[in-house]
């Protein structure tokens, strides 16, 4: 393979005592931005302008040598880039739709209710069970995550509407299974364009089971991206579940705290939630991996909301804080310095008692951390990465794998906001590689050119880089593993970067009679 | 603390540390979810007839169906052609989907683009998301063909893609003569198998149109494969007997290459497929015949349209179904079937003979596809087996008919039912009722194996959990023996488990089985 060496791969530098962390490097800013103008001129000339605008270098800002890195701190990097803008026809977006924001992230993991994929077979059957969202509970009678329920529209639904087939599709859910806290009712793109009238339907039948069915409008040709989904089932939660919050059951305590936006992804909101409960804290409700709908009504009973994931579920935060008065801190429990930050700034909140606590478990998991960044550190130290994922972890992640002594060369996000892109400031490095709905032409050509140690992004990019011989970790399912969340998480998130990166295969790819794929010339 | 640099635990045995299960306790308490007594309670009653009966009376609800939607087929048979860039007219999101849901199954690539419709093309139709989706496509990706299909947004809208794709043209978005076959795939209409027929009636019909070439002007036979999750060793496996027959044929769509592109540092976009020039001279074959009947039936009737004479099979698996195929060649071409092939046959024969003792008399649930059902029943069947519950989402009133022939020509399928539009949560009820000892399918029925402790033998798309069996083929005599083989490995490992505690069960533990 051309620009290969393979002895940096199989073994890793020696060890050296300083600190891994890779707080100081540049990346080579003049020649990524070659490379955006090298994939713009691809583009028929009206949509390289609008490509254009997506795709930047960031730059750097005036900052003290020393400035802390991650959100409490200054920006140290310009990043904004346009986004959240409609993708251009047939050029390969990698992002999805309103349903899956909603079905997919949001509502998928409320466990204990049944998730109409209402409209015809296809999105349910291909969302089936592949969040990851992990849940204790018997699948199929208290507990329904993993289960791919759909109203299977045909032709006659369409033509004549399908309302009355809903209403007895919640009938029959009733009678296969009774011990289900609720229902919603997630649309795919028909209910919308036929005129159905899913909201009358919801609140007739919630009133005559008794239990509550939540009307969710994701039609998947809604807005842009998944992001507009997740705004539509927060105001479906905002709407549906927490005008019962009044009546919830919960004694509400001095240290109750809601865990918003963290799906559980392998199981990532318990490995944070251990580290809350163990400083102190009570977990009211989580947001809405592993979570109840009872756990839902009884949010705003809590003293402060903590989201993880910004992108999906700021909203129904900020109603929070205006309807309830409640609080809300954005944290970041990807590897130990932001884990440590995010503790003492939630501590904070809650005074001396909390942040002593607080203190106790950074220490708690000290000898863990130098033990797995002494382990893994030599063996990742310099290595460059590039990420491309959702509307958080392209930024949240970054600080994990500096923690490791890595490096991020370019990163982008699929639905992100202005925002987010503000926010990515605070922990890329001057010259990162920013792109915005990227395409698959342009991901490619970036990764080709760039040629890192490891790409971290979805299963659609997986086969195409690791073909070029480049390795990766998918960075939405956790490529089956996980969790990454906590302390715990961050054990195995150093575990797998290294499998990935220093795995023998990435030394077998070169035929040996061959110099690069060209035939060597026949022996003398 | 249960993580250490030394060992560290996966979410599996970390989750199982006290730690962690102290906490799921705690949160238990308190999660306002049905009790532990009322699960325990209905569990066991989902279990019974009455629940059955209920579950079977199910008119509206579907759960955990195994079928897919019409463009997920229409973007698989699309790679099956050289160089051809699949483009899914509607929402983006299903084009995602699409991608993921195959990538996943064949652990490779899987490329489409999508013409990103949103809610003003849900008002004015999605004509300038053509003209502008073409456009970009073909440059950026530089196919030689566009296969285009629909999404169900596009499709309730009611798009034309044939006017859509000429005013494409017309601006310029793709030269006028570069190929943009279409098929319109409705999602609210059959399943992925149709949107397979419909993609590829599509493109034959671009191809054969004006096309003066006449059929039966050649010797060559046409071979329609179908959807098939194991193309990759299906297809390479049909040609190798092909070619020991000397026959001429063309593969129409085949996605071996694509599929199972190597791993030498180059990402390759496109590889493999059926080029355009051996598509247009198809129309001059004698004959088409299609390896999945369920999978092609427009095909084939657009086939027998332009004259070619057509033959249908159902998934050829096992002795018989693949004798029939070769038969069927034969009689075509004219060409005798080799007494290389009669000796694969006879060790195919002689594998189940040796093993026919462990698989006489067992009862098997069997679920997928209509042509894959069929095909698996049969195999059973010549085993001395009983597919007791034959299961198809996709599979309807005729299909059943078939199956019951099926059983009813073997004194094996005595006990045995077809079910046309029932879903897997009808089968769980059918497999709590009704046992049975091993359950054939696809991923999807690990829930089912769970529920039930019924060994699942994975043999169908999509196998999401087990890496490569689609590398090798399960059709022709070879594909049989794999599949013989996958069957007893299932049947000695459980036999294994069964018999391995020390000094309790391990009477049985026999080296030699």
């Amino acid at each position: 393979m051309p620009g290969l060496d393979p002895g940096v791969r199989a073994f890793p530098v020696p060890f050296r005592e300083d600190t891994f962390m890779s707080d100081s490097y540049e990346n080579d800013g003049k020649a990524h931005e070659q490379y955006i103008t090298q994939v713009l001129a691809q583009y028929p000339e009206k949509f390289a302008k609008r490509r254009k605008k997506h795709l930047s270098v960031a730059k750097a800002a005036e900052v003290e040598p020393d400035a802390p890195v991650g959100e409490e701190g200054p920006l140290l990097t310009e990043c904004e880039v346009k986004s959240n803008i409609k993708s251009i026809p047939g050029v390969m977006t990698i992002r999805g739709c309103a349903y899956a924001g909603s079905k997919g992230v949001v509502w998928g993991p409320v466990k204990d209710m049944v998730h109409i994929s209402h409209g015809p077979v296809g999105c349910g059957q291909y969302s089936w069970s592949q969040r990851r969202n992990y849940y204790v509970g018997t699948t199929g009678i208290d507990a329904f995550g993993t289960m791919q329920i759909t109203s299977d529209f045909q032709e006659k639904d369409i033509v004549f509407g399908g309302d009355k087939k809903l209403d007895k599709v919640i009938d029959e859910i009733e009678q296969m299974f009774p011990l289900n806290g609720g229902m919603s009712v997630q649309s795919e793109c028909p209910i919308g364009l036929i005129g159905d009238d899913i909201e009358a339907v919801s609140r007739r039948k919630g009133k005559e089971i008794g239990k509550t069915i939540v009307p969710v409008r994701c039609e998947g040709f809604r807005g842009v991206s998944q992001s507009l989904g997740h705004h539509i089932a927060n105001d479906a939660i905002r709407d549906w579940v927490l005008d019962k919050s009044a009546e919830a059951e919960w004694e509400a305590g001095p240290y109750d705290v809601n865990i918003v936006g963290d799906y559980n992804i392998g199981g990532d909101a318990w490995a944070s939630r251990r580290l809350l409960e163990e400083m102190g804290l009570r977990i009211c409700g989580n947001w809405s991996g592993d979570a109840t709908l009872a756990e839902m009504e009884r949010a705003p009973k809590a003293k402060l909301n903590l989201i993880h994931c910004y992108r999906s579920m700021n909203y129904i935060c900020r109603h929070m804080e205006e309807k309830y008065g409640i609080p809300w801190m954005e944290y970041n429990f990807f590897g130990p310095s932001q884990i440590a930050a995010s503790l003492r700034k939630i501590a904070k909140h809650f005074g001396p008692e909390i942040e002593a606590k607080a203190e106790e478990v950074i220490a708690k998991y000290k000898p863990l951390v130098d033990s797995i960044t002494e382990k893994y550190g030599p063996r990742l130290k310099g290595k460059k990465v590039m990420l491309y994922v959702g509307g958080l972890r392209p930024r949240h992640v970054m600080t994990a794998y500096e923690d490791l002594g890595m490096e991020i060369a370019g990163t982008g996000y699929e639905f992100a906001h202005n925002d987010d892109y503000q926010r990515t400031g605070h922990y890329a490095k001057p010259g990162t590689l920013i792109y915005d709905d990227v395409t698959g032409y342009e991901l490619e050509k970036f990764v080709e050119k760039i040629r890192p140690d490891l790409v971290g992004s979805g299963i659609k990019e997986k086969y195409p880089v690791q073909k070029m011989g480049i390795p990766f970790r998918q960075m939405h399912s956790w490529d089956y593993s996980g969790p990454y969340h906590g302390y715990d998480g961050f054990a195995i998130f150093a575990r797998d970067m290294d499998l990935a990166i220093n795995n023998p295969v990435w030394d077998l790819f070169d035929a040996p009679w061959t110099d690069g794929g060209e035939l060597l010339a026949a022996a003398e | 603390m249960p993580q250490s640099a030394e060992k560290i635990l996966d979410h599996g045995p970390l989750f199982r540390e006290p730690e962690y299960q102290e906490m799921f306790a705690r949160k238990k308490a308190c999660d306002g979810a049905a009790s532990i007594d009322a699960t325990a309670l209905q569990s066991e009653y989902t279990k019974g007839w009455e629940y059955r009966e209920k579950n079977f009376a199910r008119e509206a609800l579907v759960i955990n169906p195994a079928k897919a939607c019409q463009p997920l087929g229409a973007v698989f048979a699309a790679a099956g052609f050289e160089k051809t860039m699949s483009f899914v007219h509607g929402s983006q999101g299903c084009a995602a989907y699409f991608r993921s849901h195959l990538s996943r199954h064949f652990k490779e690539p899987c490329t489409a683009v999508s013409s990103s419709m949103t809610e003003d093309a849900a008002v004015f139709g999605g004509l300038n998301n053509m003209i502008d989706g073409l456009a970009n496509c073909y440059s950026l990706y530089q196919p030689k063909m566009i296969a285009v299909s629909t999404t169900c947004m596009a499709e309730v809208i009611g798009d034309d893609l044939h006017g859509f794709i000429g005013n494409a043209k017309a601006k310029g978005s793709v030269p006028e003569d570069f190929d943009v076959p279409f098929a319109h795939t409705p999602s609210f209409v059959g399943s992925h198998i149709d949107g397979y027929d419909n993609a590829i009636k599509g493109i034959l019909e671009h191809f054969w149109k004006e096309n003066p070439v006449v059929a039966g002007s050649t010797e060559t036979i046409n071979i329609v494969p179908g959807f098939d999750g194991f193309c990759v060793g299906n297809n390479r496996e049909l040609g190798r007997m092909l070619d020991m027959m000397g026959v001429s044929y063309k593969l129409i769509g085949d996605a071996a290459d694509q599929f199972d592109t190597p791993s030498d540092g180059e990402y390759r976009m496109y590889d493999g497929g059926t080029t355009i020039d051996d598509l247009k001279a198809a129309k001059g074959a004698k004959a088409t015949l299609a390896l999945q009947h369920w999978n092609s039936r427009k095909t084939l009737e657009y086939a027998a349209s332009v004259n070619q004479e057509t033959a249908s099979f159902h998934y050829p698996l096992g002795v018989k179904a693949t004798d029939e195929l070769l038969m069927k060649v034969s009689s075509l071409s004219g060409k005798t079937i080799p007494e290389a092939l009669r000796l694969e046959r006879g060790r195919l024969v002689d594998a189940m003979a040796d093993s026919q003792a462990y698989l006489h008399g067992k009862r098997y649930a069997i679920f997928g596809d209509p042509d894959f059902v069929q095909a698996m029943a049969r195999f059973i069947l010549e085993t001395g087996g009983e597919p007791v519950h034959c299961l198809s989402t996709n599979g309807g009133k005729e299909w059943a008919e078939n199956m019951q022939a099926l059983f009813d020509s073997s004194p094996f399928g005595k006990d045995c039912k077809a079910y046309a539009h029932k879903d897997l949560w009808h089968l769980r009820s059918l497999m709590f009722t009704e046992p049975v000892d091993f359950l054939i399918g696809n991923s999807h029925g690990k829930y089912l194996e769970r529920d039930t402790k019924t060994p699942l033998i994975r043999l169908t798309f999509p196998i999401f959990d087990r890496h490569h069996h689609h590398r090798f083929p399960v059709m022709g005599y070879q594909g049989g023996l794999r599949v013989l083989i996958t069957i007893l490995d299932k049947l000695f490992d459980k036999l294994d488990a069964e018999t391995n505690i020390a000094g309790e069960t391990d009477i049985s533990f026999d080296l030699t089985r």
